[in-house]
């Protein structure tokens, strides 16, 4: 473990990790609830909080690695403070998601893929969020925009102070 | 319209709290299957219904559960599919949202059939609203002793876990949602064996949708024969159909199967939108093969789906307008194939990328007729040669795309580039 970066869950997160040990009669499947804690708790699964999983489950830290590496809402470094994640797949393109990809870049000096070295937002473009039918849509953190335009998204932006 | 049964509670306030559900009839079902019915009548009652699955396959329910094997000791399992991830679909987040006591009902009466005591709901990590109502609606129901030991009194218990998914489309695909559950990568297993015998943590394991489940109380309530009145022959039951695209009225529309594609986009969706013409649909999701407008008058069910080579899947009807550029359709999903891919197998892993790289060259600019036929080359060298079913649904936009609109592709060769210019222009 690289010195100085031993990791500890905040008591209220260590109650939810006792709780999903508990439930969990085989401790492989609580890899990802306790992945999400750490996540949540951490704003990333770096080298130290997956060491923190795998010590916490008892499982090697390669083995949680190997898992969080796969799916695309565990990230290994920090991101922005407000993630904005917008649909691009089939229904939200069709009714123009790359109008609002564009809006969202120029107005928050921001590239797709990138957060804004003040930290304080990720863009990134997103698979079917499952809205398809209030498309084009958006996550911001975990709460859904749907329905978007330019003029929605703009007052959007500014109730989160961006 | 129809009499709702699958939609029925939603849009009444408090529609996902357990009061609610119960003052208007919920968990009566569970009564009578735990109260007058024998396990082996429930599994009969869900076989003669017709019940077929609502994920994507159409697989006889009642069948699937009849392959479980009945003598072997030790733990057995339920998981039902909330991973709901197929571009196009948004219909079980309808029910997750909604109405999650009557999956959680579904779910209890059909453990009771499986003689299953442990269900895990997987649901996909982006729907945290879902995630949560299920939450309360598990604890309100081990609170009222609808779930926990000793369901309505009687000897049977049951746990029901919600499992949230972390963004992965791979994992809909159901042993790579086990190998998910079971806290690793989303890797699809070899079949078989199939998780009927060998299933999560190895042990026989059903896997069914959330609105296959959600059909479950009301052909216990109702009757399978009741059941079997609704819809067409061998295609029975409700469906939910998620419309989304170039329509007036995009939305979930609950219809009998069997209900015509121009009934549903017409007199329930509201027409395409601004007067334009309907060019194609992608009638059950993003891996089903399109259909045309000429083909309007087809019916919406599993076997009417097939006949005119294309599938029911999951009930996801994608509308696209005279306007739509089917090379970019056929790119965009491509590129998403390729983004979730699992990188097991190297038709998969390696041919999506290629696929792209050709996609991108027709639609701006660089692309020659040899090209579209090295697609369909590709194409093949991947459907059926993959471990799961990705493979074969990966290709299908291209392959599709090329069989009804050949044409188009062509004219993008001839003419160096795209011919549709959509509003937000187009950028590589």
């Amino acid at each position: 473990m690289a010195q100085g970066t031993q990791r500890k869950f905040s008591p209220e997160a260590q109650k939810e990790v006792d709780k999903i040990l508990f439930s969990y009669g085989v401790k492989e499947s609580a890899v990802l609830p306790v992945l999400h804690v750490a996540q949540r708790e951490f704003g990333c699964l770096d080298r130290a909080a997956v060491e923190l999983v795998a010590s916490t489950l008892g499982l090697s830290p390669t083995r949680v690695a190997q898992t969080a590496s796969f799916y695309t809402m565990f990230s290994p470094a920090p991101l922005g403070k407000h993630v904005i994640q917008v649909c691009t797949n089939v229904s939200c393109s069709l009714l123009g998601s790359e109008g609002i990809v564009r809006y969202l870049e120029k107005r928050l000096g921001v590239e797709r893929g990138h957060t804004r070295p003040d930290g304080l937002v990720t863009l990134s473009t997103v698979e079917c969020l499952g809205s398809c039918g209030t498309a084009p849509v958006m996550a911001v953190n975990d709460r859904y925009f749907e329905n978007l335009t330019t003029e929605k998204v703009e007052s959007i932006l500014r109730e989160l102070g961006l | 319209m129809a009499e709702k049964i699958l939609l029925k509670n939603v849009g009444i306030p408090g529609s996902e709290r357990l009061e609610t559900y119960r003052s208007r009839g919920g968990y009566r079902a569970l009564e009578k299957a735990l109260r007058e019915l024998k396990p082996s009548e429930v599994t009969d009652a869900v076989k003669k219904s017709g019940l077929r699955g609502r994920g994507g396959a159409g697989f006889p329910t009642g069948l699937k559960w009849s392959f479980v094997p009945k003598d072997v000791p030790g733990p057995r399992y339920l998981c039902c599919n909330a991973d709901e991830g197929e571009p196009g679909t948004f219909k079980d987040r309808v029910i997750l949202e909604n109405d999650p006591h009557m999956l959680l009902e579904g779910i209890a009466i059909s453990c009771f059939a499986l003689s299953v005591v442990e269900a895990f709901i997987y649901i996909r990590g982006e729907f945290a609203l879902g995630a949560e109502r299920l939450e309360r609606a598990v604890a309100e129901a081990e609170e009222a002793g609808l779930l926990g030991p000793n369901v309505l009194g009687s000897d049977f218990g049951l746990k029901v876990h919600v499992h949230r998914g972390a963004g992965s489309y791979i994992c809909g695909e159901e042993t790579a949602l086990l190998e998910s559950l079971e806290g690793k990568r989303g890797l699809p297993r070899l079949k078989p064996p199939f998780p009927a015998s060998v299933g999560l943590y190895g042990r026989p394991t059903v896997i069914n949708n959330v609105e296959t489940l959600s059909c479950v109380p009301s052909i216990v309530q109702n009757g399978p024969e009741w059941f079997a009145s609704i819809g067409t022959k061998g295609n029975t039951g409700p469906k939910l159909f998620a419309v989304s695209g170039h329509v007036e009225r995009p939305g979930v529309y609950e219809l009998p199967l069997g209900v015509t594609l121009r009934e549903l986009l017409f007199e329930y969706a509201g027409g395409i939108r601004g007067g334009r013409g309907l060019k194609a649909v992608m009638p059950g999701g993003s891996s089903t093969p399109v259909i045309t407008a000429e083909q309007a008058d087809v019916k919406m069910d599993f076997d009417s789906l097939a006949a005119v080579g294309s599938a029911l899947g999951s009930g996801a009807v994608i509308v696209m307008d005279d306007a739509t550029c089917m090379v970019e359709v056929a790119l965009g999903l491509t590129k998403f194939y390729r983004h979730e891919s699992c990188g097991q197998c190297t038709p998969c892993r390696e041919g999506l990328g290629w696929m792209v790289r050709l996609l991108e060259g027709i639609e701006f600019g660089r692309g020659s007729t040899a090209d579209i036929d090295l697609l369909l080359e590709i194409a093949s060298g991947i459907s059926g040669k993959t471990l799961c079913p990705m493979g074969d649904a990966a290709v299908i936009p291209a392959q599709s795309t090329i069989a009804r609109f050949r044409d188009e592709y062509e004219s993008h060769v001839r003419t160096g580039g795209c011919p549709f210019k959509s509003a937000a222009g187009k950028v590589e």
